[in-house]
């Protein structure tokens, strides 16, 4: 069995500093059990959030050799071989302790978005096809490495007009349901700063679950704000066929 | 009188926000009540995010002969006739309304040719009944019901541990807990507390449970003088991982065995053929999980101590569709591709099927004010549970604890809460600080899931239980004196662990003297001494209750539904001329 040396970071929001602990190394672990072996043996109080330890939860996001991950799914065997490891709390949320910060703000924004709302009538017979890209925004666990490397968020901190990529695929998966009935694109544009996102795929590169954020979500979410503000042509034809009032719902 | 401690007071409290907790949030707010939901993590992220293969429903869209009749047939088959009758009664009639209902919330389940919710194939079910989302359906679930929780009005309290129930005499009035961000305490007044706590996987070394999975409620409910009912019946699921180390126990969904994955041995043999030729891989989980257990012991294992499952002959591109998750899962995890090659698995610690007895209809305890719903409920599953079946249970006696627990608060005075039991549960929390000799959390923890995989695990016999009774009651002695360092209550793990462990203590106690009164193998209990069904066992659940500083194990008949007893004899005859 080899040793491997972590560097975590240990604070509060007061401060902190990166603490040294060796870890005994088995065969296939993931950083999430080097910081389990590292509660059990040396600091019984270290904080770190985790639940499934399977990928699918997304609480166990950290900082690890500076790249925002699930602590779960990183294996030591991919993270270079002599040097230290380092783990960090993830950068754009306030810190409450050791790694663990705190995410209220992305609650806050899915709060303000209208839910699900079907259309009157709606008998829910939807072909696969026409759910396929519905099914892979749902697939979202809520890790939110993609609202730490946004740099709207990250270097910019604007996170009072701003929902961040995660909840523009929330929004997305929404305007795309073959049965809802709501318009929520003036609201993304405005509340939710859509504009402010310059398409760096940074969210996408990012996410465990390889959303195709930006280029399935983001554009095209982009594109209908686009048709419904922006092209006059669009605007017409809406006003002729009356497309543009609001949908009966139940 | 409490100023001292931070106060919330509601009508309708629950505690735990898996798919049971939210259903019933959403149920008792949508009558208008106060409600809160009280999360030991962050909202979301409860164990039902795991659950994989589907929900089961007898919607009948795949194969139209199901019915709801064949649904509790089966589920009582699966649990071997030990089931509460009403409640598997319940279960099959009302999980289609609840599956279209989750639908119309914004559920987006995989679709049939002709646009209707996909069923597939899984172990114990006549039909095919599972409606599903890949294999992540329990994320599916989850998501739905809270976003449309939090539109509804429900206080939502996050991070927020639960230690002790309150009572005004024997009436349920509130409950005592910490916050995990900063070790304060809380108290919630509540006319009516709803438990839905979940699992107790973290008793066991091996399991797919999460670190939430420490019997929370099934231990508050014994200890607020609530019925356990059925706790010997512990359900190893099949298939979890064996290899790396790391993961051992990690979840490889039935899914897998329910599109057409083949076990194997190391001889290349198909031993399902052996135990069960007519299910074969979908047989219940309960036989294929000592299948593979009798396998590996008789040197029939694979290199790391498990069997291989096959599903590479379904082609690349099905099974990267109907299995993503998996797929990544052992690509990133364990370097193996599923498409390609077989997975190596074997049995992990998946389920309990016992836990708090309750009234089929409300969720009721016997303590006035308190109900349950969920896995820390027992009899829904009898020995046990057929997959598919959580996740319906979750929906159906999750709402119908909402109705109930709605019903009685709406009728009951305001709640009061005596001083004394809120300064003892404080007391309990700040004395594991500091303790002289101290004991780690961390080690005791380790050392009971190796007693009870060792001696309370999928193949149980006399000498090893009386023995785990005796350890139980050592590792008692040594909880004494768990101890956490002096100062630190922010966001403190080993403190948190502290208390986990009494609820894993009562509730390994209440397991294993159940196992070792039950002198007969059924379902989830196997013992080597008594391998065969006792007839007498099999019209007998073992109910479990606080007497003082003991705990009270007796058998109780089986409670059976006259109306349902044709359905019943008509399985058992079929079952018998095979």
């Amino acid at each position: 069995m080899s040793k491997r040396t972590f560097v975590v970071w240990r604070g509060n929001k007061d401060g902190g500093n990166f603490v040294e602990y060796p870890v005994e190394v088995e065969e296939g672990m993931v950083v999430l059990d080097a910081i389990h072996q590292i509660q059990r043996t040396s600091a019984p109080d270290l904080a770190c959030r985790w639940n499934c330890k399977a990928a699918k939860c997304g609480s166990c996001s950290a900082e690890v050799n500076g790249k925002p991950r699930l602590m779960c799914k990183t294996r030591l065997d991919d993270l270079p071989g002599e040097e230290a490891i380092t783990v960090k709390p993830l950068k754009s949320f306030p810190i409450i302790r050791d790694l663990v910060t705190d995410v209220s703000w992305n609650y806050t924004v899915n709060k303000k978005i209208p839910p699900f709302t079907p259309k009157k009538g709606a008998d829910f017979i939807m072909q696969q096809s026409d759910v396929d890209r519905v099914q892979e925004f749902r697939k979202c666990i809520e890790c939110f490495l993609c609202q730490n490397v946004c740099h709207v968020v990250r270097e910019h901190n604007q996170k009072s007009h701003f929902f961040g990529p995660r909840f523009f695929i929330r929004v997305a998966s929404l305007e795309m349901h073959p049965m809802d009935a709501l318009n929520r694109i003036p609201q993304i544009k405005k509340e939710g700063g859509l504009g402010r996102c310059n398409i760096t795929k940074c969210c996408t590169e990012v996410c465990p679950e390889e959303i195709h954020i930006t280029d399935n979500g983001i554009i095209p979410l982009k594109e209908r704000v686009v048709d419904q503000f922006f092209d006059p042509v669009q605007i017409v034809i809406r006003k002729i066929t009356g497309a543009d009032k609001p949908q009966p719902t139940e | 009188m409490l100023d001292k401690y931070e106060t919330h007071e509601h009508d309708v409290v629950i505690i735990g926000a898996g798919g049971a907790g939210l259903r019933a949030a959403i149920e008792c707010s949508a009558r208008g009540l106060k409600t809160a939901l009280i999360c030991k993590s962050l909202l979301g992220k409860a164990h039902t995010v795991m659950a994989e293969g589907g929900i089961a429903a007898a919607l009948a869209n795949v194969e139209s002969a199901d019915s709801w009749q064949t649904h509790f047939q089966d589920t009582m088959f699966g649990g071997k006739y030990l089931n509460n009758w009403r409640m598997a009664e319940l279960h099959a009639k009302e999980s289609p309304d609840r599956v279209r209902e989750l639908e119309r919330w914004g559920a987006v389940f995989d679709r049939t040719p002709e646009g209707k919710i996909l069923q597939r194939a899984f172990g114990g079910h006549t039909y095919k009944r599972l409606a599903h989302v890949g294999d992540r359906t329990g994320l599916e679930l989850i998501r739905t019901l809270q976003d449309k929780g939090i539109h509804q009005g429900i206080d939502v309290y996050m991070e927020c541990t639960i230690s002790r129930l309150l009572k005004d005499g024997d009436r349920m009035t509130g409950a005592f807990g910490y916050w995990r961000e900063n070790g304060r305490f809380v108290v919630f007044k509540a006319k009516a507390v709803i438990l839905a706590t979940g699992g107790v996987g973290k008793c066991f070394k091996i399991t797919s449970n999460s670190w939430e999975g420490t019997a929370d409620g099934h231990a508050l409910g014994f200890e607020a003088g609530a019925e356990l009912v059925d706790m010997e019946f512990v359900q190893f699921h099949p298939t979890g991982m064996v290899w790396p180390p790391g993961v051992m126990g990690l979840l490889v969904t039935e899914a897998v065995r329910g599109e057409g994955g083949i076990l194997r041995n190391s001889k290349g043999e198909r031993f399902m053929e052996k135990y069960d030729p007519k299910r074969m891989e979908l047989s219940t989980r309960d036989v294929v999980a000592r299948s593979i257990y009798t396998e590996v012991k008789e040197g029939r294992g694979s290199p790391h101590g498990g069997c291989f499952l096959d599903i590479s002959h379904r082609g690349a591109e099905y099974v990267k569709r109907k299995l993503p998750s998996m797929y990544h899962q052992f690509k990133e995890l364990a370097d193996v591709d599923i498409t390609k090659e077989p997975m190596e698995v074997g049995p992990t610690c998946h389920y309990i099927m016992g836990g708090i007895k309750v009234d089929a209809d409300t969720g009721a305890t016997r303590v006035p004010g308190l109900f349950a719903a969920g896995e820390c409920t027992g009899g829904m599953h009898g020995s046990n549970r057929l997959g598919g079946n959580s996740l319906s249970d979750l929906l159906v006696f999750g709402r119908r604890a909402g109705i109930g627990a709605g019903d009685y608060a709406a009728g009951a005075p305001a709640a009061n809460i005596a001083e004394a039991e809120v300064e003892a549960a404080a007391a309990e929390m700040t004395g594991y600080f500091g303790r002289p000799n101290p004991e780690s959390p961390y080690k005791l923890h380790i050392d009971l899931q190796n007693m009870m995989q060792s001696m309370v695990g999928i193949f149980r016999e006399e000498g090893d239980l009386t023995a785990a009774i005796a350890k139980l009651q050592e590792f008692k002695q040594r909880y004494e004196h768990v101890a956490v360092e002096e100062g630190q209550r922010m966001y403190n793990p080993g403190w948190h662990l502290c208390r986990d462990l009494k609820n894993m203590l009562i509730c390994s106690e209440a397991i294993a003297r159940a196992a070792l009164m039950r002198k007969e193998s059924r379902g989830g209990h196997s013992r080597l001494d008594f391998p065969k069904y006792d007839s007498y066992w099999g019209e007998h659940n073992i109910i479990i209750s606080k007497d003082g500083p003991a705990m009270k194990v007796e058998p109780r008949e089986t409670v059976k539904v006259a109306e349902l007893a044709p359905l019943v004899e008509a399985r058992k005859a079929k079952e018998s001329s095979k």
